[in-house]
């Protein structure tokens, strides 16, 4: 689905148990950024009860509480349709209680293990302490490199599996293991950095689109410019 | 309350004079330091200074000092009334209001959502008055999911009586959980919270508003006696008398925080008309809502301090011809993490000047640059008066909508207004 002339489908889903922390931000900027490049979106919102449509093209999973991310684990998994748009090629990015449910497994409150929708190889436990603040770290030279910032907010660890890779190397804050943060494999990426991660890491955006429509034509730096280097800049003074 | 044993007693008097101490410096307003000293010699203050009164906790994310100070308006009808106005909501505040109002038999004390479960349990209230809960300050605050079960856990370990608003699922749910209850329907604008059945996680049914209901296990929102209706600003008694409101503060959120202090007012046995001749009396709460008249122009403030306190705001700015300044800190007492900025719907701002100010202004920017609301960025609120005056010289009045700390700087600013 590298076609520009039909739509690009952006699918949010289950924006009524993981949509926490702004999670609505990464949703509008790409959909922005898709169409100041003049590419046209569709973005379709998928209500936890209703079905995973298989062919988009992109899809989003946003932060939640425990029992929220419980519910939406075992309905992502009982439902089956996430799983199969990832064989079809469609790209992820998945964020905090997100990133945490699309892998093999990750913990409730009790750090009892619970089995996650398993299309990224890691596996989230729960820290003795919290993960909250200001994260910076170096994107991957396979995903384009560059600096990244945003708000880390989570009791996880996650330890990387041998299918995945790193998504960037720390340099502040605590990600997955105070080493690294975030993950990858093939078209799916997860991160802790909270809902308007793409909103302050405008290269981050821009990777997630171009998995699906190619070679981005340059904008113009603006305000996602300005937050991000004004948030790096706070960030490395602390 | 003139029975308190010797050390409460003794307590009671080291803690105001401590109090009295850090308003003679300037330090504050006393209510936290002099409840901090007190407890350290009476651990069991909160008991003994609540027992033999008959007070009203008042939680919620939003709205709760404006309440209590509703409800102590309306019950300052029978007398002397113990509350915390000035905010303190912690059990150090909770001292220091009722150790300053020995004589007051009736009291309203502001409860911080997180402190409810152990406040109640220390005061055994006679009423607990719940109005809504949403996302706020998730750097440092509970998840209102457990926070809605901890607050009936704790309802459920009593005997009192809960005046809930039963347009919110999750504080409905926390309702439930007390042995009597008072529902009214104070209804609930931000509704991202509250979309899936705080029992089973259904995705909750809400064919027609103010209803909802749970498919999967059958929850639903409990029968109301109380409610209020916006559009004709009218109050409507369990006898079904409709009482105009007439308030003299803005907006829906505040009808709502009006019928619920109604309704917390006839628990104490005030008539529903009264007390809304008492409510009337409020035009401003701790600096909420007030205008200060600056450069000619004059300027409202209007505190929110999350999602659903902003979407509140913007229903009570003036027509679009006034201009709206928007002013964001992320301090600690704000949250650090400005996130809850991208779950606001801006676009309502698309036809009036918008001007963005602030320690995080930059978030502000991008912000609404996303949802294509024209704005202007600004370093302070004279510099922006200064620009609108030279646009247009006849302007006469700003609306400024800021979060807590951005709120406090502004306050300052012009003179620590009422």
């Amino acid at each position: 689905m590298t076609d520009t002339s039909s739509a690009l489908r952006i699918v949010w889903i289950y924006p009524d148990l993981l949509s926490t922390y702004g999670d609505r931000g990464n949703v509008l900027v790409l959909r922005r950024r898709a169409a100041l490049r003049g590419i046209p979106t569709e973005i379709v919102h998928v209500n936890s009860g209703d079905p995973v449509p298989e062919h988009g093209d992109i899809y989003l999973l946003g932060g939640g509480e425990d029992r929220p991310q419980i519910l939406a684990a075992e309905r992502l998994r009982a439902q089956g349709g996430l799983a199969r748009a990832v064989r079809n090629g469609a790209c992820v990015f998945a964020v905090c209680a997100g990133y945490q449910i699309i892998g093999e497994t990750y913990a409730d409150n009790e750090s009892n293990p619970l089995p996650g929708v398993g299309i990224l190889d890691v596996r989230s436990d729960r820290g003795r302490t919290r993960a909250v603040g200001e994260l910076v770290a170096d994107v991957a030279p396979e995903l384009g490199g560059g600096r990244i910032t945003g708000f880390e907010n989570h009791q996880g660890r996650t330890t990387i599996g041998p299918s995945a890779r790193p998504l960037s190397t720390l340099v502040r804050g605590i990600g997955n293991d105070e080493r690294t943060e975030g993950a990858y494999q093939g078209q799916v990426l997860g991160t802790y950095l909270h809902g308007p991660a793409l909103p302050r890491n405008p290269q981050l955006a821009d990777q997630l689109l171009g998995r699906r429509v190619g070679q981005l034509a340059p904008l113009p730096p603006s305000w996602g410019e300005r937050l991000h280097d004004e948030r790096l800049t706070a960030a490395l003074r602390q | 309350m003139s029975e308190l044993p010797l050390r409460a007693q003794l307590a009671s008097v080291l803690g105001r004079g401590a109090a009295g101490l850090s308003r003679a410096t300037r330090r504050g307003d006393g209510s936290v330091i002099g409840g901090r000293v007190a407890l350290k010699v009476e651990p069991e203050l909160l008991t003994k200074l609540s027992r033999g009164r008959r007070l009203a906790l008042v939680s919620a994310t939003n709205g709760k000092t404006t309440t209590t100070r509703l409800i102590a308006q309306s019950l300052r009808e029978f007398g002397n009334v113990a509350t915390n106005e000035h905010g303190a909501n912690m059990p150090t505040g909770h001292i220091t209001a009722l150790a300053n109002a020995k004589g007051a038999v009736n009291g309203v004390l502001e409860v911080d959502e997180k402190y409810l479960p152990q406040v109640i349990e220390a005061t055994q209230p006679s009423f607990v008055v719940l109005m809504n809960l949403s996302r706020d300050q998730m750097d440092r605050a509970s998840e209102i999911n457990l926070l809605a079960k901890k607050w009936r856990t704790a309802l459920g370990k009593t005997d009192t009586h809960v005046i809930a608003n039963a347009d919110d699922p999750l504080v409905a749910w926390a309702g439930l959980g007390a042995p009597n209850a008072t529902w009214v329907s104070a209804g609930q604008r931000w509704q991202e919270d509250s979309l899936c059945c705080p029992e089973c996680g259904g995705h909750l049914e809400r064919d027609q508003d103010p209803y909802w209901k749970c498919p999967e296990c059958g929850l639903a929102r409990p029968e109301t006696s109380w409610s209020v209706e916006n559009d004709s600003d009218t109050l409507t008694t369990p006898e079904g008398r409709n009482i105009k409101l007439r308030l003299n503060l803005p907006g829906d959120a505040n009808r709502s925080n009006a019928v619920i202090a109604a309704a917390t007012a006839a628990g104490y046995g005030l008539h529903p008309e009264r007390a809304v001749e008492r409510l009337r009396e409020i035009t401003s709460v701790a600096g909420r809502y007030t205008s200060v008249v600056t450069m000619g122009v004059e300027v409202r403030l209007l505190l929110a301090k999350n999602p659903a306190g902003w979407l509140e705001s913007f229903a009570v700015l003036d027509p679009p011809r006034v201009p709206v300044i928007l002013a964001v800190n992320a301090q600690i007492p704000d949250g650090k993490d400005t996130s809850w900025l991208w779950d606001i719907d801006y676009r309502v701002l698309r036809d009036r000047s918008v001007f963005v100010t602030g320690e995080r202004r930059t978030d502000l920017a991008l912000r609404l640059e996303v949802d294509e609301v024209p704005f202007q960025v600004a370093d302070r609120i004279d510099e922006i008066l200064g620009r609108l005056k030279a646009e247009s010289p006849d302007i006469t009045k700003v609306d400024v909508i800021a979060n807590y700390t951005a709120f406090q700087q502004i306050r300052t600013a012009y003179g620590r207004v009422q």
